[in-house]
Formats: structure tokens, C-alpha cells, sequence
């Protein structure tokens, strides 16, 4: 689904979670949301999922507005950092729930997911471990099927062997059923191999939406002697240094040429990829 | 050794690679789908599928209209043309340095060298 947000303000009294975001999501991709504590990512998607009425701007889905319309939301899921919000009843009944509200729930892909997360049907959500029930969140997007599915950092109360069998169901089903998938996450590392597209966002304000691995091309490590890095990195965007004695390493942020990458190895500098999660922590700027 | 592309282009690429020039793949063999790639490395198909592309682009792979991608008649000469070329500044060089650098002279090395050949 396609997804326009425009001028996006969300406001809580004096609190402005959302500032003036705009970005557009061609749709039928998995997206990472990736932004600090705080950020405005919980709020963004909540106005996203029409849990929350923008303040200002525009949220659009498919070219609709979201907010209180039911042709739009019923395509429409969103599983939050507590997993499976209904907590009344059994996972049983949580499955019956979501079977009745969602037009294409796949019963028996929800009873292999929960085999595989081992959720017992007749166990009640409310006693399940804070693992299970967000494993029984994970079960709920996954076979909702929505056109839009958004998991804001939902996984994370699953121990990490959970995690991973997440991953990889939601790359599985994403390729037999593709549609638009929001991950949201502080977990860059694991996840950002999933990603098609990133959008980073900081104090509720975009920081960049590139594609996960041109925007992994644009952040290099180069290292070697402190002179020569220096005279090499002084046009970049100097994201960090990092000094060991003579060595000096620079993390810069910007397309690299052939040329440029040629001089470098003459110059006797070493390039080096810089991971997700590195670049994230520069690109919001750096411990607070 | 100016390659400066993803760490999964690399992954993907030099298993192929690998396989082209040890004769596991040959020409015309069809190669694991993109959906096969993204699910055993972790990945997204659109990035596995980035990798694919980029091997078509350098002549290794060729594409079929909704069949897949299959290795190019000439991949393996092509590749081992390719390594030919860097041999020596690649794997030779690199060795002189090492030797050079823990002291063994280079004599040494040319004697064991031909000692190899006659075997």
C-alpha cells in the first residue's frame, strides 16, 4: 500500500512528538523505522494506523486518509511493543478475534506459527511470559495478512532464538505474499538486513529515507595514518573519528567515486563498510 | 581490490564465483533463485536480486524472462582471466611483503616454489 505523509504534527499539550514529517512509501516493500528513544517512531505509526488523530498535515494510505475510516484501516494492522493487546482469554480466543476482524486471516498459517513459537491455544494471554505474548503479537500481524503490516518493535520481548524465527518467517511470508511491512526496531543490527528501505527519524523529524544498501554505500571507515586520512576526508561529511596512536580512523558519509577509491588504496588508506547501526548512531547524533 | 560494494554483493557473489571457477557451476547451469539466496543469507529479495543484477552486469550470469538466471557459456574463462590479471599484485605481492616482513629470504621462497614444479 501506498503510504504520503505530509507536514506530518503530532501534539501531546506542549509535547510536539511528530514535527513537520514528510516522506513518501511506494508500498509492497519491508521498511525499517528506525529512530532513538523518544524519537516520535510509536507516535508516527500510531497516526499511521489511525490509533491517534494527526494534529497537522496529512497521513494517507492508498491516497485515503486513515483516520476513522474503515476501508482503509481494516487493511490496516499494527502490533505494538506489549504484542497481543487482547489479553482477554486464551491465545484461542485471541486467534477467533483476529479471524473475525480480519479479512485475510490464514487460520492454518496462525496454528504453524504458534506451534513454532510454542504458544499452547489454551493458555491464557494474560499469564503468558512477556516473550510469549509478544510471540502471540507476532502471530496475530503475521497472519492477519494486512496489506499493511506494521510491527512496532513488537519482538522485542522474544528471546533471541524467537527473534530469529521471526526473521525469518516474515522474509518467507513477505515473498509469498508481499505487502508493505513496517518494522520498527532499536535492534538495528538484526533487522537491517531485512530492510528494503530505511527511514530514520530523530525528535520527530526525518533524518533520511534512502534504500538500506545505498544508504550503507554512502558511510565509509577509512583508516591509516592520521595525515593521510585527514587530507583524503577533508571534503566529506565527517560523521566520527577515532584515534590509536598513528592511526587514525574517519567514518564519512557521501558517494566515493572510483577515483576517489583508487586514491585512497594509493595513498595507502584502507575503506571499510560501516555497519547499520554505527551509521544510525552518527546520523542522529551521537550519545545525549 | 577496489571493491567497495555491500558486504552481501561480496557474499553472494564470490560463492558463485567460486563455484564458476571450480567447475561446480557451468555455462548454462541455472543458478539458486533470488527467493532461495534471500532465505538462506537473512536477506531481503530485493537486495539478493541487487547482487543477481550486478553479476548479469559483469558478464557471469545471464537472465531468462520468468525461467531465472543461469551462468554465461564463458564465466569461467572470463573469471579466470580476470584472476589472472591480479594474481600477482593480489596473492604474489602480498607474499613478498609477508616474507619480506617475518624474514624469510626471497630465495627461500623461489626454492620452494620450484621444488613444487617438480613434483
Amino acid at each position: 500500500m501506498r503510504i504520503d505523509v505530509e507536514n506530518l504534527v503530532l501534539r501531546y499539550g506542549d509535547t510536539t512528538a511528530v514535527d513537520g514529517l514528510t516522506f513518501n512509501l511506494a508500498g509492497d516493500k519491508i521498511y525499517g523505522l528506525l529512530g532513538r528513544s523518544g524519537s516520535g517512531k510509536t507516535s508516527l505509526l500510531s497516526v499511521l494506523a489511525a490509533f491517534r488523530r494527526e494534529s497537522a498535515g496529512s497521513v494517507r494510505v492508498n491516497g485515503q486518509p486513515v483516520f476513522e475510516n474503515a476501508d482503509v484501516t481494516r487493511d490496516i494492522i499494527m502490533i505494538r511493543d506489549g504484542g497481543e493487546t487482547v489479553k482477554i482469554g486464551t491465545a484461542e480466543d485471541a486467534v477467533y478475534f483476529a479471524e473475525w476482524l480480519r479479512p485475510n486471516w490464514d487460520g492454518d498459517y496462525a496454528r504453524s506459527l504458534m506451534d513454532r513459537f510454542e504458544l499452547r491455544p489454551k493458555a491464557k494471554v494474560s499469564e503468558m511470559s512477556k516473550g510469549q505474548q509478544s510471540a502471540m503479537g507476532v502471530v496475530i500481524g503475521l497472519a492477519s495478512r494486512a496489506p499493511l503490516t506494521i510491527f512496532d518493535e513488537s519482538y522485542l520481548g522474544m528471546d533471541v532464538p524467537s527473534r530469529y524465527a521471526f526473521y525469518e518467517a516474515i522474509l518467507a511470508d513477505y515473498m509469498l505474499h508481499p505487502r508493505t511491512i513496517i518494522l520498527s526496531a532499536h535492534l538495528i543490527e538484526e533487522i537491517s538486513s531485512l530492510l528494503e528501505e530505511v527511514v530514520i527519524i530523530d525528535r520527530g523529524r526525518l533524518v533520511v529515507h534512502e534504500e538500506t544498501e545505498t544508504l550503507l554505500s554512502r558511510g565509509r571507515a577509512v583508516t591509516g595514518p592520521a595525515d593521510r586520512v585527514d587530507a583524503f576526508t577533508s571534503g566529506f561529511t565527517v560523521l566520527g573519528t577515532r584515534q590509536l596512536g598513528p592511526t587514525k580512523s574517519t567514518m564519512v558519509y557521501g558517494d566515493l567515486d572510483q577515483d576517489q577509491r583508487r586514491q585512497a588504496v594509493e595513498a595507502g588508506l584502507e575503506l571499510e563498510p560501516i555497519a547499520m547501526q554505527d551509521l544510525f548512531v552518527h546520523l542522529t547524533g551521537g550519545p545525549r | 581490490m577496489f571493491d567497495d560494494r555491500s558486504p552481501i554483493y561480496r557474499q553472494i557473489a564470490s560463492r558463485i564465483k567460486a563455484d564458476v571457477l571450480s567447475g561446480a557451476l557451468k555455462g548454462d547451469d541455472q543458478v539458486m533463485s533470488t527467493t532461495q539466496y534471500a532465505t538462506y543469507y537473512r536477506i531481503n529479495p530485493a537486495t539478493a536480486a541487487k547482487a543477481f543484477q550486478q553479476l548479469v552486469d559483469e558478464g557471469v550470469l545471464y537472465k531468462k524472462r520468468g525461467i531465472g538466471m543461469f551462468v554465461s557459456p564463458d564465466a569461467r574463462d572470463t573469471l579466470r582471466a580476470e584472476r589472472r590479471e591480479s594474481f600477482f599484485a593480489e596473492v604474489v605481492e602480498p607474499m613478498i611483503s609477508e616474507a619480506r616482513a617475518i624474514g624469510i629470504p626471497l630465495r627461500d621462497v623461489v626454492r620452494r616454489i620450484e621444488e613444487r614444479e617438480q613434483r
